[in-house]
């Protein structure tokens, strides 16, 4: 088949494939006429309404549906973004415009501070990781997990030497989450570690932390646990998750299995004084058992 | 146990932890199942109204051995006794003659709202009007009476109790009446049961918002709520359960039950509760039992707070505090000390998220009235553990504190609190409840 006979070819089989013409997108228009459009009028000055206001738990936009209260009640019991509408094949503006809020309130958690004077308003050591800015903690995580030796003799000289626990607070991956839960979070473990004969010792700030950097504490100070809460990676859901990881024995190069961990401490989750309370429960029973993580499940046959 | 049956099903509540091993445990109960159900007993009976303690005793250890299962296996027993002989002292006797039979907690508890819940439970009723978002007006209608349930969306919002039932009426072996209810005095004096029936089918219209029947009023039992149940002109989806319930799907002879059951389920059937949607309970003479047997127990949430105080506690009466006036529990609390004679639960609202500053307060606000008293405490919101420790820390290692959370408990109810399973508590809250 020669060149010329290959494109009347082609051009066969495109006459073949149907009536309609080719329609340039411009010049679209649909068939059947789509919802009206109701004029918004805003004034200068105004503000359009903010999207991320939207309770997503209440927001259902699928229209004409067959039992809208029973899907509301569904709804009502998950973050999951359902019950969306569509328009065409698409999502509506609402759910794209959201979505992407929702997405950068996510992306600049990451890159937000813990404000300078937060840890010593609380009273906290404030320590520094290897890492020196946000874009570094991000791509070094080996940094986030280590001291140099001007911040190894801070947390030398301002923190006791072989205490049952060394309480730890790191940004992490979301400061938000610290600044929503820690300080009552921590109350209630400190409440909860005085209620039980523990000392709740000192408490120590890091910033730019991955949880390894509880290990490198626990080289310094000889703790017998180290009990880390940490911002989590923010999701779409919510950007104020923090984590709480416990680890007997924490020393550099200590197994990740040896870490106890309470998740998704946020206000729609776990409320922060319950997990608090909880952890206390839990760094008792892991100083009685002398052992954290996926052997402590087997001891409790949990 | 009723006024002429008793029967005992066993059931296995299964618990599951439904969090992640990451998270913070979340007990909930994750399946009912019946295992055994006795035949349905006559309720030994001493005289017209009072209970044989050891024949009672002596059927349910035989009914032990029939389903297979000794008293070591039983962790929480429970006894609904219900109708005449719901009286004091048959609870009483009843507690005396199963207390070490029925495990951790024995509860003799009656009284026809806690019935109409149980069957609206028990029949599946609840679970229909969950999966479907329906507003269900739940029918449980037994020998006497007719005890209703009015249920929005899986939530049962109000009940009540009707003097209607299949044995109003009884029959001689030749079909010649032999006992009419004393209820039924001044309604009906014909001596035609098709006409009585059709007039207690209208009643039972009534009762749901269709039409009006000059014997709703006077056939509604004392002491329970008005009726209808729902709102004006909102629209329910008529359930049923009880013996009745089997003669809307069956026909019977007329006289084949000795009563008027047969006659009463033809005429509901033909009547306008069958003429659009209605719905037949997937138990419909067991309902109670089986909602006795499997809905009594419910569980709190799974961080609480328990400090020196001695397990099971029983028909703790419950002292309520709202949000509005949590500031000025004053009062509340002082009238309570003043007037209560025995143990008693606090219940409240609670804060949903709290920072610890107030749950710090609360805790200093309760001491100031409850300082060196046992602390009940039953909230609603996710905080107990926090709070309890907070009391704790305050009042000392001596103090006697028990704080669970995620429970509502409604006005005028009683609370049972069994041993722990795992870190949470079962509870019991009842509705109306007689004797210990």
């Amino acid at each position: 088949m020669n060149k010329q006979e290959l494109s009347n070819l082609v051009a066969e089989i495109l006459a073949g494939m149907g009536s309609e013409p080719q329609v340039k997108a411009g010049d679209y228009r649909p068939t059947c006429p789509g919802p009206e459009r109701k004029q918004t009028a805003f004034a200068p000055g105004d503000f359009v309404p903010d999207v991320t206001e939207l309770d997503l738990r209440k927001l259902y936009l699928t229209e004409s549906p067959r039992n809208r209260e029973r899907f509301a009640a569904m709804k009502e019991k998950t973050p999951a973004r359902l019950g969306c509408g569509k328009a065409g094949a698409r999502y509506k503006t609402l759910t794209m415009l959201r979505f992407r809020a929702d997405h950068a309130a996510a992306q600049d958690t990451v890159f937000s501070q813990v404000p300078e004077d937060f840890a010593r308003s609380q009273g906290w050591v404030s320590v520094q990781t290897r890492c020196e800015s946000k874009d570094q903690y991000l791509t070094r995580p080996d940094l986030g997990r280590c001291f140099d030796e001007e911040n190894r003799q801070i947390l030398r000289t301002e923190l006791p030497q072989n205490p049952k626990v060394q309480l730890v607070v790191g940004d992490g991956l979301s400061s938000a989450a610290i600044l929503a839960n820690a300080v009552d979070c921590l109350a209630a473990i400190r409440d909860g570690l005085k209620l039980r004969g523990i000392d709740p010792g000192k408490t120590v700030f890091v910033r730019y932390c991955r949880v390894g950097a509880g290990d490198a504490i626990g080289d310094v100070t000889n703790a017998e646990v180290v009990c880390m809460l940490v911002g989590e990676r923010p999701g779409l859901v919510t950007d104020k998750s923090m984590s709480c990881y416990i680890t007997y024995g924490a020393r550099t190069g200590v197994l990740e299995s040896c870490r106890t961990v309470v998740s998704n401490i946020h206000a729609q989750g776990t409320p922060a004084v319950e997990a608090g309370a909880h952890i206390a429960g839990l760094l008792e029973t892991i100083l009685k058992k002398k052992v954290s993580g996926v052997a402590l499940y087997g001891e409790e046959g949990a | 146990m009723g006024t002429t049956s008793t029967q005992l099903i066993v059931s296995r509540l299964t618990v599951e932890n439904r969090a992640s091993a990451f998270a913070v445990p979340d007990m909930a109960i994750a399946s009912r199942q019946v295992l055994y159900e006795s035949p349905v007993h006559f309720t030994p009976l001493l005289d017209e109204s009072h209970v044989d303690e050891d024949r009672l005793r002596r059927l349910v250890q035989s009914e032990y051995a029939s389903a297979g299962i000794t008293r070591e296996l039983v962790d929480t027993g429970a006894v609904i006794v219900t109708g005449e002989t719901s009286r004091k002292e048959n609870a009483q006797a009843v507690t005396r003659a199963l207390s070490d039979l029925a495990g951790d907690f024995v509860v003799a508890t009656a009284g026809p709202d806690l019935e109409s819940v149980l069957a609206a439970r028990g029949s599946g009723a609840v679970d229909y009007s969950e999966n479907t978002g329906k507003t269900l007006l739940h029918m449980d209608i037994g020998g006497g009476t007719a005890n209703l349930a009015l249920i929005r969306k899986g939530v049962i919002v109000k009940t009540g109790c009707l003097n209607v039932g299949g044995r109003l009426v009884k029959f001689r072996e030749d079909g010649t009446i032999r006992y009419v209810s004393p209820v039924l005095e001044g309604l009906w004096e014909s001596g035609d049961t098709e006409e009585l029936c059709r007039c207690l089918a209208k009643t039972l219209e009534a009762a749901a918002g269709l039409g009006e029947s000059p014997w709703l009023k006077a056939l509604t039992t004392a002491g329970t709520a008005s009726l209808p149940l729902n709102d004006p002109g909102e629209p329910v989806v008529p359930s049923f359960s009880g013996g009745v319930a089997d003669c809307i799907s069956k026909t019977y002879p007329p006289r084949a039950f000795g009563d008027i059951g047969p006659t009463l389920g033809k005429c509901i059937r033909e009547s306008r509760l069958c003429h659009g949607e209605y719905y037949l309970g997937s138990q419909t003479i067991r309902a109670t039992v089986i909602g006795a047997g499997c809905h009594s127990a419910m569980l709190s949430g799974s961080t609480v707070f328990c400090q020196n105080v001695a397990l099971p506690l029983k028909n703790l009466s419950v002292v309520h505090l709202d949000r509005e006036d949590q500031t000025a529990m004053g009062p509340v609390l002082t009238q309570a000390a003043k007037t209560q004679e025995g143990p008693w639960v606090l219940a409240l609202p609670g804060y949903t998220a709290p920072d610890y500053g107030r749950v710090s307060a609360l805790a200093e606000e309760l001491l100031r009235f409850l300082a060196g008293k046992p602390m009940l405490l039953c909230l609603e919101a996710d905080m107990a553990k926090a709070l309890g420790q907070a009391l704790a820390l305050r009042a000392g290692k001596d103090a006697e504190i028990l704080c669970i959370d995620r429970v509502r408990l409604p006005k005028g109810s009683y609370l049972d609190v069994g041993a722990p399973v795992g870190p949470a508590f079962p509870v019991v809250v009842k509705t109306l409840v007689f004797g210990t």
